[in-house]
C-alpha cells in the first residue's frame, strides 16, 4: 500500500461536516453533472443507506447540488446551494430509496435535458472525500475522478483502442488504467485513466475517429 | 522512505534533520514537486485552519441541526472576562477547538486534520502553541509538516477513520500529530516528537465513537477541545523529559487493535455511547422524525 501524501492527511480543504458526506457527495456531483452534459433543467438523487437516512443532518443534499451546480468541495457556496439551484430554474428532487447492494453512501442522478433526454449517473461516496463513479446510463463501469479520464462510447470494431491511443501518444501522455466493456448491443464504453491533464485538440481527434459515438472528458475535480 | 516512526527517527538522525523536514523532501520526492511549491500550498492549509479557528471566537456559529452552537465564543468570553480555573492558554486553545468544530458542523470551510470530524484540533494547538512561543508563519507551516508525517504512519499502520477505529482513530490520531508538531515548534528532538505522540494516543485509548443523531457535531465538539488539551499537555510531558515506555510504533498498532474490537455500536453508527442514551435518540427522533 502507497504511504499518503501530506494532503491527503491534512486535507481536503472542504466544506464541512463530514469528508464523505460533504466533500465526497460534493464531487459526486461535480462529475456526474460533467457526464450529463450541463444544458439539464431537472436532477433527481435517489439517495441510498446512510445518504438515505442522513442527507439532511449532513447537508448532502445542499453538497449534492453544489456539485451539479459545478461548485468544488471548498466553494463557500455550498451550504447555499439549493437556493442557487431555484434561482438557476434547476429542480431538484431527493428520493430515499433502496439501490440494492450498494456502498453506503450511493446516489444515483437522473439529469433532465432540454433535448427531452435523460441520462443517469451512479456513484459512492467511499470516504476522506473520495469517490467511485459505478454506473453510467445502466452500463456499470469504475473510476475515481482523481485522474483525467476519458469515458469513449463507439460501435465496437478492431483498432478502435489503437486508433484513440495513437492520439493519447501523440501528445506524450501515458495511460494510468483503462477498462472496457460491451453491451449487448455492440456498443463499447472505454474508460480511460490519464496520467496529465486532457487537451482540447486531443479530445476533438478521439471525437472523430470512424464509428465513435461519444466522448466525455473530466478533469480532476 | 519511512513507514514507521523508528524510520522516522533513524533518517532524522542521519541526516541530522527535524521531522518536518524529513516529511517535506519525501513528499516532493514522491511528487516530483519543488519543496517552495508543496511548502506554499501547506501554508494556504494553514490559513484556512485559522480562519476557521477564529470564526467562532467572533460570533455565536451554530450547527445545521441546532444541535451545538456559540460554545466557542462562550470559552473566549470567559477568558476576557473571568479568572479561569486551567489558564488562558488551555482555554484559547479549547476555544479555537471548539471554534472549527462549529465552522465544520455549520457547513463552514475547514481542512480535515486527518478528518472533518477532529479537524479543530491540530489548528488548536499550532495556533496556541505559535503564540505561546512568539514563532512565525513559516514555523507554524513547518509545524504542519511533522503533523503531517505522524498522521502518514497511523494512516498507513493503522487508521484514522472513526467507522474503522472509533473517536481514537479521529481525535487520538489528530492530538497525536498535533502533540509532535508542537514539540518540534519548542525546539524538542524527533525522539521526544513522537514520545508525545505516543503519550496523547494512551490518554485516550480506547476512545468510542458515538455521535449523538449519527451528526459530526456532539460529542466531537468536546472531544476536539479536549483532544487540544491533550496534545498541549502530551507536548509539556514530553518536553520535561518523560519518555513513552510503549514506542510510537506499538501503541499505533495497540490503537489499531482496540479500535478493531470495538463493537460495530461503538464506531461512528450512532448505536452505542452517548448517542443511545434517551436524550441522545430524544435529539435524534427531533432531527430526523420517525
Amino acid at each position: 500500500m502507497k504511504l499518503y501524501g501530506v494532503f491527503d492527511i491534512l486535507g481536503p480543504v472542504m466544506i464541512g461536516p463530514s469528508s464523505s458526506h460533504t466533500a465526497g457527495a460534493a464531487r459526486l456531483g461535480k462529475v456526474a453533472s460533467k457526464i450529463a452534459g450541463d444544458d439539464f433543467y431537472k436532477v433527481e438523487f435517489y439517495l441510498h443507506g446512510s445518504f438515505a437516512k442522513t442527507y439532511k443532518g449532513h447537508g448532502t443534499d445542499r453538497a449534492l447540488v453544489a456539485g451539479v451546480l459545478g461548485m468544488d468541495p471548498d466553494d463557500e457556496r455550498l451550504r447555499n446551494s439549493l437556493e442557487i439551484a431555484k434561482e438557476k430554474g434547476i429542480e431538484v428532487i431527493f428520493i430515499p430509496t433502496d439501490l440494492g447492494d450498494q456502498h453506503p453512501n450511493t446516489v444515483k442522478f437522473v439529469f433532465y435535458k432540454k433535448d427531452g433526454k435523460n441520462v443517469e449517473v451512479m456513484g459512492s461516496s467511499i470516504g476522506g472525500g473520495n469517490i467511485l463513479i459505478t454506473e453510467i446510463e445502466g452500463e456499470k463501469v469504475e473510476f475515481t475522478g482523481e485522474y483525467p479520464t476519458i469515458i469513449a462510447k463507439y460501435n465496437d470494431r478492431k483498432g478502435m483502442l489503437a486508433d484513440i491511443s495513437k492520439f493519447i501518444l501523440e501528445k506524450d501522455i501515458n495511460i494510468a488504467n483503462m477498462k472496457v466493456t460491451r453491451n449487448l448491443q455492440m456498443i463499447t464504453t472505454a474508460i480511460i485513466e490519464l496520467d496529465a491533464k486532457v487537451d482540447d485538440e486531443m479530445v476533438e481527434k478521439i471525437r472523430n475517429i470512424k464509428d465513435m459515438l461519444n466522448v466525455i472528458v473530466i478533469n480532476p475535480v | 522512505m519511512y513507514t514507521k516512526g523508528s524510520d522516522l527517527i533513524k533518517i532524522a538522525k542521519e541526516k541530522n534533520k527535524r521531522i518536518c523536514d524529513v516529511v517535506l523532501d519525501y513528499e516532493s520526492e514522491r511528487t516530483g514537486k519543488s519543496k517552495k511549491e508543496i511548502f506554499e500550498q501547506m501554508r494556504s492549509v494553514l490559513k484556512v485552519m485559522i480562519d476557521s479557528a477564529n470564526r467562532g471566537l467572533e460570533k455565536e456559529v451554530i450547527s445545521i441541526s441546532g444541535l451545538i452552537g456559540g460554545n466557542a465564543k462562550k470559552v473566549e468570553d470567559y477568558v476576557k472576562n473571568k479568572k479561569t480555573i486551567s489558564g488562558n492558554i488551555i482555554n484559547k486553545a479549547m476555544a479555537r477547538a471548539l471554534s472549527v468544530s462549529e465552522v465544520n458542523a455549520s457547513m463552514g470551510k475547514i481542512v480535515a486534520a486527518p478528518t472533518a470530524g477532529s479537524a479543530g484540533i491540530l489548528p488548536a494547538v499550532i495556533i496556541t502553541a505559535a503564540e505561546v512561543l512568539n514563532k512565525n508563519e513559516d514555523e507554524m507551516v513547518e509545524a504542519l509538516f511533522t503533523a503531517s508525517g505522524i498522521g502518514q504512519i497511523i494512516a498507513k499502520n493503522a487508521t484514522v477513520s472513526g467507522a474503522e477505529g472509533g473517536c481514537q482513530a479521529e481525535c487520538g490520531s489528530a492530538a497525536a500529530m498535533a502533540a509532535a508538531a508542537v514539540v518540534e515548534m519548542a525546539g524538542g528532538t524527533p525522539e521526544q516528537a513522537l514520545h508525545a505522540a505516543a503519550i496523547a494516543i494512551q490518554n485516550i485509548l480506547g476512545l468510542v465513537c458515538d455521535p449523538v443523531a449519527g451528526l459530526v457535531e456532539a460529542p466531537c465538539y468536546l472531544r476536539n477541545s479536549s483532544g487540544a488539551v491533550n496534545a498541549l499537555t502530551s507536548a509539556d510531558l514530553a518536553l520535561a523529559g518523560i519518555k513513552s515506555i510503549i514506542p510510537f510504533d506499538e501503541v499505533v498498532d495497540a490503537m489499531y487493535k482496540v479500535g478493531k474490537s470495538l463493537p460495530f455500536e461503538l464506531r461512528e453508527t450512532a448505536l452505542g455511547g452517548i448517542a443511545a442514551t434517551p436524550t441522545g435518540q430524544k435529539f435524534m427522533k427531533e432531527i430526523f422524525g420517525e
